[in-house]
Parts: structure tokens; sequence; C-alpha cells
């Protein structure tokens, strides 16, 4: 830790990191600038989104027509149903659902055990297939796509959704989340449990996996927001159009020769829908996540 | 499982190491059970290893050999030698790319980090008002994907049509050409970017922040100490191994950026501000000359491991200073 060097007695704090307050200052005053910086950022951050959302209700007319308008004149769900019905959106939907939902299960289950076993054994070849799982981490499937792309290939799994799924289960971030949750867990635990005579997939299975719930719960939002916006493997591993995830339909659609903005925004929205879904409801768990111990997948 | 038997049989054993406690236990630990638990701790890992032989080890091994061949993604591919390597290393366009993509790296690490850190000072402090809502707008570009988050931009930057030029118009300037200047094009990318890298950045930085004893702060400014004393020499230096994972996860991020580009401008104008990966993708799948696109592949991994070490190297004299 750093000492604080003396001598700067005589000034008072302005804005602070969540310290007491020890000035007169009133605390409305005080609160006045952080909040405008604040606020001023959330706006910024905010427009992007609100500007995409509201040209979403404009008919195609109003969409280019000056002055540009805030808020649509005439509200309209037009280029929805356009969307809806030029493109197979409920197979996308079905596709991308069935590859988030499976591989983040999938995900959660074998980076559990992996973790929980990197966590509570000791072995050499343990270590070193720690080591191995953090060099993944340098090495995602964009730096090595075309061979990548091979070995699905000879695996039989192109054009399947189970060449999306299958190399996405394993994750540097989710083994490292459990590895270090489980080490907080005490061995006496386990020891108990092993005296009782439980097998040792029994202690997992039965003790620590429900002791992970929290950790399941965050890689799972997790897991499912990264298979759900992936794009560049989907691109490569799928031919067929009817096997399209969300995000290469999209993609297709912005990359046409003459972009339908009115068609394009409102497919775009309903791509978010999901996700919006999701933040709703895990919302605490979202913003609360101590993801620290874990790495970006 | 098999290993449960011979539990048993210690019991007595085991249940007074438990009561010996942890310095202990530790010491007489790595000896017994890497003896007692071979089998289970396989069979738990076993699923992953098989992953990770799959899906890394064989295509890195694979990728290496293919940057050697002529393979067209059909066919045998025939050893060519450093073939690759040396058309590589005289293509002008693999230098713009590259240099393309460094700058890109160079730029939006110092931004993400910034603009991740303040939110999260200011999403932590007492004084900000409204923070609950704030923090869902902040977090609101993490549900967006790349594709829709190109989308978004796209329509807001758009040179004819577009919000933005049509108000740096109508407070009298001259719009702003965001498609057809690369250098625009890329601060637009840059823009986009460290909107889109906030919200997971922030939130580890403000779990980071929250750990931070109070007492420290308060002990701080019982010294006198001010907000930019305070922040400069207790909270950024306990943030450090944030920081550092931040950097890291960053660079990387920013290293293999695609989706997001190819949304917004798909490397344009022209093929100015195509990256590295974009390079890989085009080369390998659309051209498909796969032993060129392997032998990119290879150059960007060895950066990428250069880069992590020197990182590591640096958190390192970090600590011992």
């Amino acid at each position: 830790m750093t000492t604080l060097r003396p001598g700067t007695r005589a000034r008072t704090a302005s804005t602070g990191a969540g310290a007491g307050t020890r000035t007169r200052t009133s605390r409305p005053l005080r609160a006045l600038p952080s909040s405008l910086v604040l606020w001023l950022l959330a706006l910024g951050f905010l427009i992007p989104v609100a500007w995409f959302l509201l040209s979403s209700f404009k008919p195609g007319s109003e969409l280019f027509s000056l002055p540009l308008t805030l808020f649509p004149e005439n509200w309209t769900v037009s280029g929805y149903t356009t969307a809806w019905n030029r493109f197979n959106f409920a197979q996308y939907f079905l596709n991308t659902s069935i590859v988030a939902v499976v591989t983040t299960v999938l995900t959660v289950l074998v980076s559990a055990m992996t973790g929980y076993a990197l966590a509570k054994y000791q072995a050499w070849w343990l270590k070193v297939f720690f080591i191995c799982i953090l060099a993944t981490t340098m090495l995602p499937t964009e730096v090595i796509m075309p061979s990548s792309f091979a070995v699905v290939r000879d695996l039989g799994l192109y054009n399947t959704l189970a060449g999306i799924i299958v190399p996405s289960i394993i994750t540097a971030t989710g083994i490292f989340m459990f590895r270090q949750y489980f080490k907080t867990i005490p061995d006496e635990l386990l020891e108990a449990a092993r005296i009782d005579g439980v097998s040792e997939f029994g202690a997992f299975w039965r003790i620590m996996l429900p002791l992970a719930k929290p950790i399941a719960v965050v890689l799972a939002i997790f897991s499912f927001q990264w298979r759900w916006n992936d794009y560049i493997w989907p691109l490569i591993v799928l031919r067929d159009p009817d096997r399209y995830t969300l995000q290469v339909a999209l993609r297709s659609i912005v990359g046409a020769d003459n972009v339908d903005w009115s068609v394009l925004l409102s497919a775009s929205v309903i791509s978010l829908v999901p996700m919006l879904i999701l933040f709703a409801i895990f919302q605490r768990q979202i913003l609360n996540a101590d993801v620290n111990s874990g790495l970006k997948d | 499982m098999s290993t449960t038997k011979s539990v048993d049989g210690r019991s007595a054993e085991t249940s007074a190491l438990i009561t010996v406690g942890r310095g202990a236990r530790r010491a007489r630990r790595p000896r017994r059970s890497s003896t007692r638990f071979v089998l289970a701790p396989l069979v738990f890992i076993a699923v992953a290893v098989v992953l990770f032989a799959l899906f890394f080890l064989w295509p890195g091994a694979l990728g290496l050999w293919y940057s050697f061949t002529d393979y067209s993604g059909v066919g045998t591919p025939e050893f060519i030698g450093a073939e690759n390597y040396i058309d590589l290393a005289q293509d002008p366009v693999f230098y713009t790319v590259l240099g393309r993509t460094l700058l890109y790296t160079l730029l939006s690490v110092p931004l993400h980090y910034v603009a991740a850190l303040g939110i999260a000072m200011l999403l932590t402090s007492t004084f900000a008002k409204g923070k609950s809502v704030a923090r869902i707008i902040f977090f609101l570009p993490w549900l967006i994907s790349p594709i829709v988050a190109g989308v978004i931009w796209k329509w807001l930057f758009g040179e004819n049509f577009g919000l933005v030029n049509y108000l740096i118009e109508m407070l009298g300037g001259n719009g702003l050409q965001w498609e057809t200047n690369p250098n625009l094009a890329l601060v637009l990318i840059l823009i986009v970017s460290t909107w889109g890298g906030t919200a997971f950045n922030m939130l580890l930085f403000i779990a980071a922040i929250r750990n931070i004893p109070q007492s420290y702060l308060e002990a701080a400014q019982l010294d006198g100490a001010n907000g930019w004393q305070r922040f400069y020499r207790i909270v950024l230096p306990l943030l450090r191994p944030t920081s550092f994972m931040v950097i890291l996860l960053t660079t990387i991020g920013a290293m293999k950026e695609f989706a997001m580009v190819q949304a917004l401008n798909g490397g344009g104008p022209g093929t100015s501000n195509m990256f590295i990966v974009q390079y890989i993708y085009r080369t390998g799948f659309e051209r498909a000359d796969v032993g060129y696109a392997s032998a990119a592949s290879m150059v960007l991994m060895v950066i990428l491991i250069i880069i992590a070490i020197i990182q590591l190297r640096f958190d390192k004299r970090n600590d011992l200073a």
C-alpha cells in the first residue's frame, strides 16, 4: 500500500470516491458536478440506442425527411411486420436459442467439473492442464480460424448447429470462475463428506455444485450472451440459410446492396428482445456479478 | 468412485487431520492426496481435456502445418517451406492491415480503460444522484450484439442521412465524411467499440472498488488528502490487479476485432480499415488460400503471446516495487 504524504491538510476534499463527508458544503451542491458528468455520459450512451429505437417506429418515408425529428410523427410497426414476414425470424430464433441454451448448459457443467477438480485436487498434471486452459485465452478461435474450420469440417460438424456448440463449450472464464469459487469453500466440508462415505462424484454433485449456484447463474448469463451475439464462428460453420443464427442472418440483411433501413432497424430491434428479457429477469445478478475472478471470452 | 473405500479406511486419520488444522494439513497434504485421488479428478476434467485437445491443440498444430503449405481448403496440402511467410513479409496489404490493427489497439485500450474506470468511479461515488438508472443505461450496450451495434452507429453517423451530420450542419458546420475518410471511419470504430466495451470492464471495476476498505479512504481524508490524492494514491494502486486484467483483455479483444467493424463499414472505405482478423477471414475463406491465411494467423498468435508476456512482466515488476 502506498502511504500518503502529509502536508496537504489545509486542502478540503472536493469530489471523491465514496468517502464520508467532512466538509461543510451542503450535499446537494457537492452532488452537482459528479451527477452532471454522470448524466451527460449516460445521455451519450443512451442517445444512439434511443435514436435507433425511435427510428424503427417511423414509416419509411419519414426516415430521411428533413428536418429530422426525434419522435416519429406517425408511429408505425410496418417495419416490424415487413421484417418479420420477409425473413424467417422464427427459424433464426429457434436456431440461436438451441445454440445458446445447449452451449450454456454444457459450459456451466463442464466448467464446474473442471474448476472443481482444479480447486480441490492436487496433482502435477492438474497444474499443467490449468496452464493449458489459461493459454486458451491467448488462442481464441479468431486467431486460428482456418485450421479450426478444418477440424470442425473433418469431425463432420460443418453446417450443423453442433459445429457451433461443441467448440464453444470450454471457456477459460468459466473454469476460472468456478476454480476460484471452489477454492473458497473449506476442504473440511469435503473431508466430512468423504468420512460419511459419499463418493467423490456424489460430493461434487450433491454438495459442491449446489453451493456454487450463484457462480453457475452468473456464468450461465454470460455464456448465453456470448453465444446469442456470436458472429464470426457461426458465419464460418453455417452454410445453409435455414440454419443461420440471428447475427449471421442480420448481417446478410446489413450487407445487402440496397439497405432497406426501415426493415433493418426493425429486424435489429427484434433480435435484441431476448437479451432485453434476459436482462430484465436477471438484472440484479448481472449488475452485481463479481466477475473479477474470471476472464472475458 | 473407487477412491471412497480408502477414505473410509482412513477416516480416523482424516478426522484427526481436520482437528490439527490448516498449517499441519497443508504440509502433509500434497504427498498424500496426489496418490489418493487420481481417477476422480481425471474424470472431472476428462471432457475439458478432450475439448481442449480437439479445438485448441489440434487446430493450433494444424494451423502451424498449414502455414508451411499451399493448402486451399480442398485436396492435399503440399509443403512449400516458408514461402507463405516470405510472401507475407513482402505483402504491402498485410502491413497496412497490421498497422491499422496496432493503431486501433493503441488508441482503443486507453480509451476503454479511462471510460470504464471513470464511469465506475462515478457510479460508486457517494455524491452522484440517479446512479441505479445510470448504471442500467451504461450496461445497455452489453446486451446489444456487435452486429446490431454496427447498424445503430451506421444509422447515426450516415454521411448523407445520419443524425450526427444533420446536427453538425444545423449548427452551421459541414457534415463530416464518416464513411469516405479512412481516419474518421477509424474514429467512429473507436467510439463504437468504447461504447460497446465499457459495460463489462465497468462491472469489473465496480466490484473491485467496492472491495476497497472504506477505512483506508477515511483515514486518508483525515490526513487531509483531497479527492484526487485519494484516487491516485489509494484507489488506483489497489485496483492494479483489475486494471491489469482489463488492459490485457481489452488489448487482446482489440487485436481480434471483427464483427462490429464488419457491420459498421466492412473495413472500409475500401480496405483501408481492414483489421487482421478480417484479412485472415478474407484470404482463408473468400480467396480459399488457407496456407497463406494460416501464416497470417500464426503471426497474429505470436503478437498476442508477445503482448501477454510483456504485460505479465510489467505486472510482476509493479508488484515488486
